[in-house]
């Protein structure tokens, strides 16, 4: 078990509002190797960044609660930790990238204090020696040192996750959560901050947990993949098994509605309806009312996790029919 | 950011020009013919007219205005009526009391206010949030001189621990203080209160807690120093009114401040001493916003910057 950094069992987390349970991640488990990238794919509301909260054991409570599971974080569970030992483990063990830049950074700080003192919560450091290291980190993401006494507002929102991602690495932990950490900037920019940061784990020997909607970035720097779907994982492979051997319906019509992966087929279509509310799931598989393949049978029961081969594994009912194949059945 | 400063204590003096001018002309055409009150009660038409001849009261009133104007930058505001000294001084000797008081005061409502104002925004929605808005709004709808005679009547009367009035030493000061303070903590408490919860939800403290700060550093390095804004400026507000003379408290407590030698001398139609003392409040009013407003750049950088765009 200790080639995993991180490993994920039944976990549930839920949003208790005045207006009804938000459920938001149910009976979710993954694991991530060390030094492995593991995507994680879904649409807006699909838990995502529940998820990752619930790693640093951050979900807000109220109204958020982790109801049950447990997250093995190299051998200690970080949902029975208390403050003393979360406040050690945050941004030591484990370190976010949060998907705004624009709103991450706390406005009335020197982007210079904001990385120290990420240094200084967790080593015995002077001041000035904290602030040497966080102009190191900033030449690391490619800051002129000298702006370490600027404010966020002098900084553009590329710059600003950029000075996000130093913060992060500053202690050099064991794995670093992304959250959707190029979403929110320009495409030009996308590029680049997605190749600082595959460099930076690379270079440091890190586990990633990266978070995003576009399967483009996940070709690019993930080992694993997780599509979620409505809390839940739909499908976890590695990235070759997901990309070249797709298995669940709604992992498809991902990759069909991807301009730029079009190669796969020819024409584009999107998914068709929404997500459901995750304060009134459907019974049954989730995806049912959106799927093309979906029977009587999707409404009734949720699918389990079905091995494929391999490390590959599909939530889906219709495997259970003998033949079953995307795009061939119908 | 020191040319923003100059530039500000220029535009201040078109400020008290106007305030000035409409303050002086207000009390000059109002309030009937001084010579009258001013005239012995059996003097004959000659003598009132050679009173009024010497208080300049003939010449025209932009005229005279314009006299006052220069004499104030001088330090000249004129005589009293009543007493026969000197505006400026008897001003200047009141003000101090009334510093001691607005400071003492505003200290008091701040140390009880940002606390409570912090706790009840943390604890929102819980009975400790509602307990504390409960004290803020009883703090607000009770009126000030009933609270004043409350504490006289408790204070003084039945336990005897304190003085009921006058300025004697720092114990005089505690009940006029612990008044108008109560009244300025109720509107803090609510500012500290929707500043912080504002600034809660935002995204840098997730950050902060996901650094692994402690929920005390983030409340209190990450969170109030964002909020401090609407926190400062209400305390300013504040301050800048008990400095023109917390008029009900130092007339309860017979409180020698600037806002009772107004009320005394509107009622003894004192109108050099009346114009003169409210128009130097209004130029001490333009000072305190001038210090809160470079306050807002101390504490935040963009305000800063603006300044100095501005500047
Ligand atoms: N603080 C919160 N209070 C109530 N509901 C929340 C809160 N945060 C997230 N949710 C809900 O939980 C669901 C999952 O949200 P989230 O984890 O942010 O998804 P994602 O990151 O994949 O977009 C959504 O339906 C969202 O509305
Ligand atoms: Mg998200």
């Amino acid at each position: 078990m200790t080639d995993k950094i991180l490993e994920v069992k039944d976990l549930v987390v839920q949003y208790v509002t005045d207006d009804g349970c938000v459920e938001a991640v149910n009976d979710l488990s993954f694991s991530i190797g060390k030094k492995k990238t593991l995507g994680l794919v879904g649409e807006t509301g699909a838990g995502k960044t529940t998820t990752a909260l619930s790693i640093l054991n951050l979900i807000p409570s109220p109204p958020g609660e982790i109801k049950s599971g447990s997250i093995m974080l190299d051998g200690s569970d970080v949902l029975t930790m208390d403050q003393e030992e979360l406040q050690k483990m945050r941004g030591n063990d484990v370190a976010m990238i949060f998907q705004d830049p624009m709103t991450a950074l706390n406005p009335v700080m020197t982007i210079g204090e904001q990385i120290a003192e990420s240094i200084e919560l967790h080593e015995k450091i002077s001041k000035k020696e904290s602030m040497e290291r966080a102009k190191e980190m900033l030449k690391l993401v490619g800051i002129a040192e000298s702006r370490a006494y600027d404010y966020p507002h002098q900084f553009s929102g590329g710059m600003r996750q950029r000075v996000v991602i130093a913060i992060a690495l500053a202690c050099n932990p064991k794995l670093l959560l992304a959250d959707e950490p190029t979403t929110a900037l320009d495409v030009t920019i996308q590029a680049q901050v997605l190749e600082l940061i595959k460099k930076l784990i690379t270079e440091r020997d890190m586990s990633m947990l990266l978070i995003t909607h576009d399967l483009g970035v996940v070709a690019e720097v993930c080992d694993d993949v997780a599509v979620m779907y409505a809390g839940r994982i739909v499908e976890i492979g590695t990235a070759a098994e997901i990309f070249n051997e797709t298995a669940h319906p709604y992992t498809e019509g991902l990759f069909n509605s991807l301009p730029n992966l079009k190669q796969r087929g020819e024409k584009l279509v999107p998914i068709t309806g929404m997500m459901p509310d995750p304060m009134d799931l459907p019974e049954g598989c989730s995806f049912a009312p959106r799927c093309p393949y979906a029977t009587e049978a999707c409404k009734k029961a949720n699918p389990g996790l079905r091995h494929l081969g391999g490390s590959h594994y599909v939530a889906c009912q219709a495997y259970e029919r003998e033949n079953f194949k995307l795009g061939g059945e119908q | 950011m020191i040319r923003y400063i100059i530039k500000r204590i220029i535009l201040m003096v078109p400020a008290i020009i106007a305030t000035s001018f409409i303050i002086y002309f207000a009390m000059n055409m109002t309030g009937g013919d001084p010579a009258l009150t001013l005239a012995p009660e059996n003097a004959t038409e000659q003598q009132i007219e050679e009173i009024r001849e010497e208080l300049g009261l003939n010449d025209p009133i932009y005229v005279r205005y314009g006299k006052y104007m220069l004499g104030m930058l001088k330090g000249d505001l004129g005589t009293s009526y009543v007493t026969k000294r000197d505006v400026f001084k008897t001003f200047m000797e009141r003000l101090p009391n009334t510093i001691e008081l607005a400071f003492t005061a505003v200290l008091i409502a701040t140390l009880i206010a940002v606390p409570l104002g912090i706790y009840t925004a943390i604890h929102q929605n819980t009975w400790k949030d509602t307990g504390g808005m409960v004290f803020a709004l009883f703090g607000v709808s009770m009126p000030n001189f009933w609270l004043g005679l409350m504490l006289i009547i408790i204070f003084s009367l039945n336990l005897k621990w304190l003085p009921s009035g006058g300025k004697e030493g720092i114990r005089s000061l505690i009940l006029p203080a612990l008044t108008v303070g109560m009244g300025f903590a109720a509107l803090i408490t609510r500012t500290t209160r929707s500043a912080m919860l504002d600034v809660i939800r935002q995204d840098y403290m997730t950050t902060a807690r996901a650094k692994g700060a402690s929920e005390k550093t983030v409340i209190f390095q990450h969170g109030l120093k964002n909020a401090l804004i609407p926190i400062i400026t209400v305390i300013g507000m504040q301050l800048s009114n008990a400095l023109t003379g917390s008029v009900l408290a130092e007339t309860v407590f017979s409180w020698p401040g600037v806002g009772r030698l107004i009320v005394d001398s509107i009622s003894k139609r004192d109108t050099p001493m009346v114009t003169g003392a409210i128009i130097m409040s209004c130029v001490l009013m333009c000072v305190v916003n001038l210090v809160i407003d470079l306050i807002y750049a101390f504490f935040d950088p963009r305000i800063k910057a603006q300044y100095s765009r501005k500047g």
